[in-house]
């Protein structure tokens, strides 16, 4: 097969210059690129308010000095809001489908692009619209109503929420739109002999998440029309005093919110799948398992959305069975788990950083996985709702799980994506600090709220002090390892050496093209014959 | 479209293999997208149904301002508007650019008549005082329950957003109908038609939902 | 055997107020050591074949393991049969907390911004605090006036939403006396984290005394009320109120409707109004002479019964 044309150097990248032809490209490597930088930057803007939240945790307000950083509550209520309102919107969310989707679904299948490439560059512009709006708020009255905009606080709150529940709604398009693509490019553009079964689980993952992002956005988009309407129209659907139900607006909340949550974390499962076989350079355990589980779990997530309300006032027997049918989710969850280690054994396992991530994910995600199951049970929820404990399990899985998953996807695609090699010893390094750092920051916290330190709050009892000032401290680590993270991105693309087209001997098919690919991906059509992991 | 190359009329874009793979893309795409479009009315149609339980009594007082004759009439117009958008379509594959653009017309026209009834609605519940959520004044329209603005709220938004849909309709259609003219159409290529065809069915069967549920139930 | 014991999950949790806790850390305590076991298992089996499966050569053959179905099989099945062993006995107990006792002691308290407002049968009104006699069924009928608070007690484990618009409930049986915290656990704005509540476990006895003196105090007329009020929160130690004398803040005596002058020099009436905003907001008027950020806000501390009867006694203060 023939991988080298007479213009042997031109790339995606390349092959045309200057800012407006990425502006208006339907490539779909160059949107991913472009989405990978916008993401990285809220990222950073995100971080940064998390460091801060971190700052005003280290000691209670009464002690002067550090504790007292945003002693004003409402300030440390609008950090917390962006914080949680970026990283979810702006980071997550989007994150591995529009990057690293958007980049290799297509090659992973053998096609030239995403079924509707122009449709593609149009969520990019609702992505960065929606996120303009959203930055826009912060220059105005600014929003303080915590990223889940409960009612009927977010009603009254004077703050800037309708100009921010209208930027989500807008950034909901570009979710909606792009699982759109995803969805018809599975199954119309597969190259010959590209099975559904044949396809690499990666795909899978991003087509199981494509449902969800399909199915579950338009929800949140009529319930974020509803809190504009009953701000500025008064039309009492969520407001007590109009005859209105508040909790009604959590059922509406969160029947999007809980899907979205594996929106958040599918992807990251697909990662992992890859990063395992590749550096196991073994087959992957269980291919039928991991496959038909992602479209498990996100046929079930539709279902389980009342326990985040199990003391919101909702009936008992409603608690009960949200209960039940969550304890059923995690079942395709555990199965995964059992799955990838199955995959390690009997493989010949080197530690490059991105097997270091998808190591990592494994530790942390199970500790996020096995207190979610602590929380599906009925009594203990009433007693962890709304504490830190909470806070930690969701930032184990959302930050141990999805976040070390991109950053493995990352490195791991990295060569492909720019043609050339980053340092790996940074990158590990960058590892071992997150990977310390997150346990310092958020392990505590689960103490913490086993202790009853409930969450949302810039000021606490002494009791709690210790294992805050521990919590902050892991904070500062984490900055630090992605802050080398950056520094190995970017020395790597200024200064790395050229990278072969198979760096890790890997065996699905973006590794049979040139790094990075040309403009058309594959300059002859692949034809499939066997599964994407015979590594024999 | 710039990534176009001509084969025999149609045309398909680069990463597509054949025409048919396209067509059967852009089918897919699109009914894709009227699953989200019912999805987020349906929510609408959760939360009306809920509030019709806890106050059928004020909804039948809501509703009973309502005309069901214009809403009748609308009724009827979208529902031959759908008639003719799909003939418009049989006409571009059997290559007959008048009648097709004829139809299109048509159904545009339609659209134009549905929004000026509608017009007609809104303007007059307004002058009744008519308003949604906290600008109904329960006093000055003389209403039996204290939140009738609850029941025009959700009037206002569910046939507001369902007119914000209609307009947008319109501007395929005059859009497709401008490709019409143009000859940009024939047996090969008609998928935009077809596609925003069925935009247009999935918005006259959200009328033929909203219209008994407003203005015939209680 | 207590699992709680075992897993020493108790060192972590606030003290036991009531038999339910004890019944959740048990719970909790088995749901730790299964999880701790999976996690080892989990972990501690990659851990071990990362190490033992370590690349020896460029050109290593791997096995080609693609699936075991009976392996897969009892993988699947022992966690759905543990995690629904652990749902049952959740429901168990949560019936128990979910099901309102037959002649439990009601009290109603009302979650505001930024306060608790407790409210006995008798009609006596406090603020951020409960009081309740120990060994007894209590009922707390729950309500908001404006947005959604929870109440949480974490030593009895227990927690409800307070919703404005209609009534929520939560009952606990307290077998320890002492004092325990009381939370706000849903995000209610500014001062969310300043709603912290004690809930008092005292005798029977106790319990009836603090009934009958709270409603005689509650009879007492609004002057009166204010002079009780006035001690209790230590008002007097920076005010004098029956001579010009300064303590640490300006003296109260005869300042209600004369004028009084600020630092920039200004003058204000001390009317009601002038008399509220000192209280809440002490800072937005300074009296001449007198320093900035001393006198601390009372803002969510006093009911509007409260601000009232205060104000009522600075007006008699002649």
């Amino acid at each position: 097969m023939a991988t080298t044309s007479a213009h042997s150097d031109e790339n995606y990248i390349n092959c045309e210059k200057g800012l407006w032809s990425w502006l208006t490209t339907v490539d779909h490597k160059r949107i991913g690129v472009m989405y990978m930088i916008c993401v990285m930057f809220f990222f950073l803007v995100g971080g940064i308010m998390a460091l801060l939240l971190r700052l005003e945790l280290f000691a209670p307000n009464k002690v002067a000095g550090v504790g007292g950083v945003l002693s004003d509550g409402n300030v440390y209520n609008q950090v917390m809001t962006y914080h949680g309102a970026i990283m979810v919107f702006m980071v997550i969310v989007p994150g591995i489908p529009a990057i690293l989707g958007n980049f290799f679904l297509p090659l992973h299948i053998g096609a030239k692009d995403v079924a509707f490439p122009k449709l593609n560059l149009a969520s990019w512009y609702c992505f960065m619209a929606g996120a303009a709006m959203a930055i826009f708020t912060f220059f105005t009255t600014r929003i303080d109503t915590g990223w889940t905009f409960y009612t009927p606080y977010s009603i009254r709150t004077g703050t800037a929420t309708a100009m921010m529940v209208m930027a989500a709604f807008v950034m909901g398009f570009s979710s909606i739109l792009t699982g759109l693509n995803f969805i018809v490019t599975v199954h119309k553009l597969r190259a010959p002999g590209m099975t559904m079964h044949r396809m690499p689980l990666f795909v899978w993952a991003m087509y199981s998440t494509a449902i969800i992002q399909v199915l579950a956005t338009p929800v949140l988009a009529i319930t974020l029309m509803l809190i504009a309407a009953e701000r500025f129209l008064g039309i009492g659907i969520f407001d007590p005093k109009l005859g209105g139900d508040p909790v009604l607006f959590q059922h509406f909340f969160w029947f999007y919110s809980h899907p979205a949550v594996y929106i958040m974390i599918i992807p990251a499962m697909g990662v992992v799948s890859e990063l395992l076989t590749a550096f196991s350079r073994k087959v992957i355990f269980g291919y039928t398992a991991i496959a038909y589980s992602s479209l498990g779990i996100a046929a079930v997530s539709f279902f389980v959305w009342g326990h985040h309300m199990f003391v919101s006032g909702q009936s008992a027997t409603a608690g009960i069975v949200f209960s039940f049918i969550t304890m059923l989710v995690g079942v395709p969850t555990a199965i995964k788990m059992f799955n990838w280690v199955a995959t390690i054994y009997k493989g010949s396992v080197s530690f490059e950083a991105p097997m270091l991530f998808a190591l990592g994910f494994l530790f942390l995600f199970a500790i996020g996985g096995v207190t979610g199951i602590m929380l599906a049970v009925l009594p203990i929820d009433v007693h962890f709702h709304d504490t830190y404990f909470v806070v930690a399990h969701f930032h184990y899985v959302m930050v141990g799980g999805t976040l070390m998953a991109i950053m493995g996807g990352f490195y791991y695609w990295f060569p492909k994506m720019f043609g050339k090699m980053h340092s790996d010893v940074t990158a590990r390094l960058s590892f071992v600090f997150i990977f310390i750092g997150f346990n310092v920051t958020f392990f505590p916290q689960f103490i913490l709220g086993a202790m009853g330190m409930p969450r949302r709050y810039f000021d606490y009892i002494p009791q709690y002090e210790t294992l805050n000032k521990i919590s902050t401290v892991g904070s500062w680590l984490i900055a630090v390892g992605f802050l080398i993270g950056l520094y190995t991105i970017v020395q790597g693309l200024l200064k790395g050496p050229k990278a072969p087209a198979n760096p890790w001997g890997a065996k699905t098919l973006e590794w049979t093209i040139p790094s990075p690919p040309t403009m058309h991906n594959f300059e002859v059509e692949p034809v499939v014959t066997a599964g994407p992991y015979e590594y024999r | 479209m710039s990534t176009d190359n001509a084969h025999g009329g149609a045309h398909v874009a680069h990463h597509f293999k054949d025409a048919t793979q396209q067509y059967d893309s852009g089918k897919e795409g699109i009914w894709l997208f009227m699953v989200t479009e019912i999805l987020m009315f349906g929510g609408l149609f959760v939360g009306y149904a809920i509030y019709h339980n806890m106050y059928p009594e004020m909804f039948s007082e809501g509703a009973s301002s309502l005309d069901w004759k214009m809403g009748f009439i609308n009724t009827l117009v979208l529902i031959f508007s759908s008639f003719t958008m799909a003939i418009s379509i049989t006409f571009c594959q059997k290559n007959d650019k008048k009648k097709a653009a004829m139809a299109l017309a048509t159904t545009i026209l339609c659209g134009a008549v549905f929004m000026c009834i509608k017009y007609f609605e809104y303007s007059h519940k307004f002058h009744l005082g008519l308003l949604p959520g906290k600008y109904l004044d329960v006093a000055k329209v003389g209403a039996e329950h204290a939140n009738l603005g609850l029941y025009f709220g959700f009037y206002y938004c569910m046939t507001g957003l369902h007119g914000l849909h209609v307009l947008i309709g319109m501007g395929l259609i005059s859009w497709c109908l401008i490709k019409t003219l143009r000859g940009d159409f024939s047996d090969q290529y008609w998928l935009p038609v077809e596609g925003v065809g069925l935009f247009w069915h999935i918005v006259d069967l959200i009328w033929i939902f909203l219209f008994p549920l407003l203005y015939l139930v209680g | 055997m207590m699992w709680f014991n075992f897993a020493k999950a108790q060192s972590f949790m606030p003290s036991q107020g009531t038999e339910i806790a004890k019944q959740v850390d048990n719970l909790y305590g088995f749901l730790l050591i299964t999880s701790f076991i999976a996690c080892v298992l989990v972990i501690g089996g990659m851990i071990y074949f990362a190490w033992k499966y370590k690349r020896k050569s460029d050109n290593d053959k791997t096995a080609y393991i693609s699936h075991n179905t009976t392996l897969e099989f009892v993988w699947s099945f022992i966690p759905l049969v543990i995690f629904l062993f652990v749902f049952a006995w959740g429901w168990f107990i949560y019936h128990d907390m979910r099901t309102m006792p037959k002649d439990a002691l009601e009290i109603n308290v009302t979650g505001k911004q930024w306060a608790w407002e407790t409210e006995y049968k008798n009609g006596y009104k406090t603020v951020n605090e409960v009081v309740v006699p120990v060994g007894r069924d209590v009922k707390i009928i729950l309500g908001s006036v404006d947005v959604i608070h929870s109440f949480y007690v974490p030593s009895f484990r227990i927690k409800q939403d307070a919703v404005p618009g209609r009534y929520t409930a939560l009952w606990f049986r307290a077998d320890k006396l002492g004092d325990f915290h009381i939370f706000c656990t849903e995000y209610c704005g500014t001062a969310h984290s300043g709603m912290i509540g004690r809930l008092k476990v005292v005798p029977q006895a106790d319990f009836d005394k603090y009934l009958e003196e709270g409603q005689e105090e509650g009879q007492l007329p609004l002057a009166k009320r204010g002079e009780k009020l006035f001690a209790l929160k230590a008002c007097s130690s920076c005010h004098s109120v029956d001579n010009p004398a300064v303590k640490v803040g300006p003296s109260l005596f005869q300042v209600f409707g004369h004028e009084v002058t600020l630092t920039d020099g200004s003058k204000v009436s001390a009317d009601e109004n002038y008399l509220r905003e000192s209280i809440l907001t002490p800072n937005a008027k300074i009296v001449k002479n007198f320093p900035q950020g001393v006198m601390p806000t009372f803002q969510g501390q006093l009911n509007e019964n409260e601000l009232n009867a205060l104000i009522e006694y600075i007006k008699g203060l002649k």
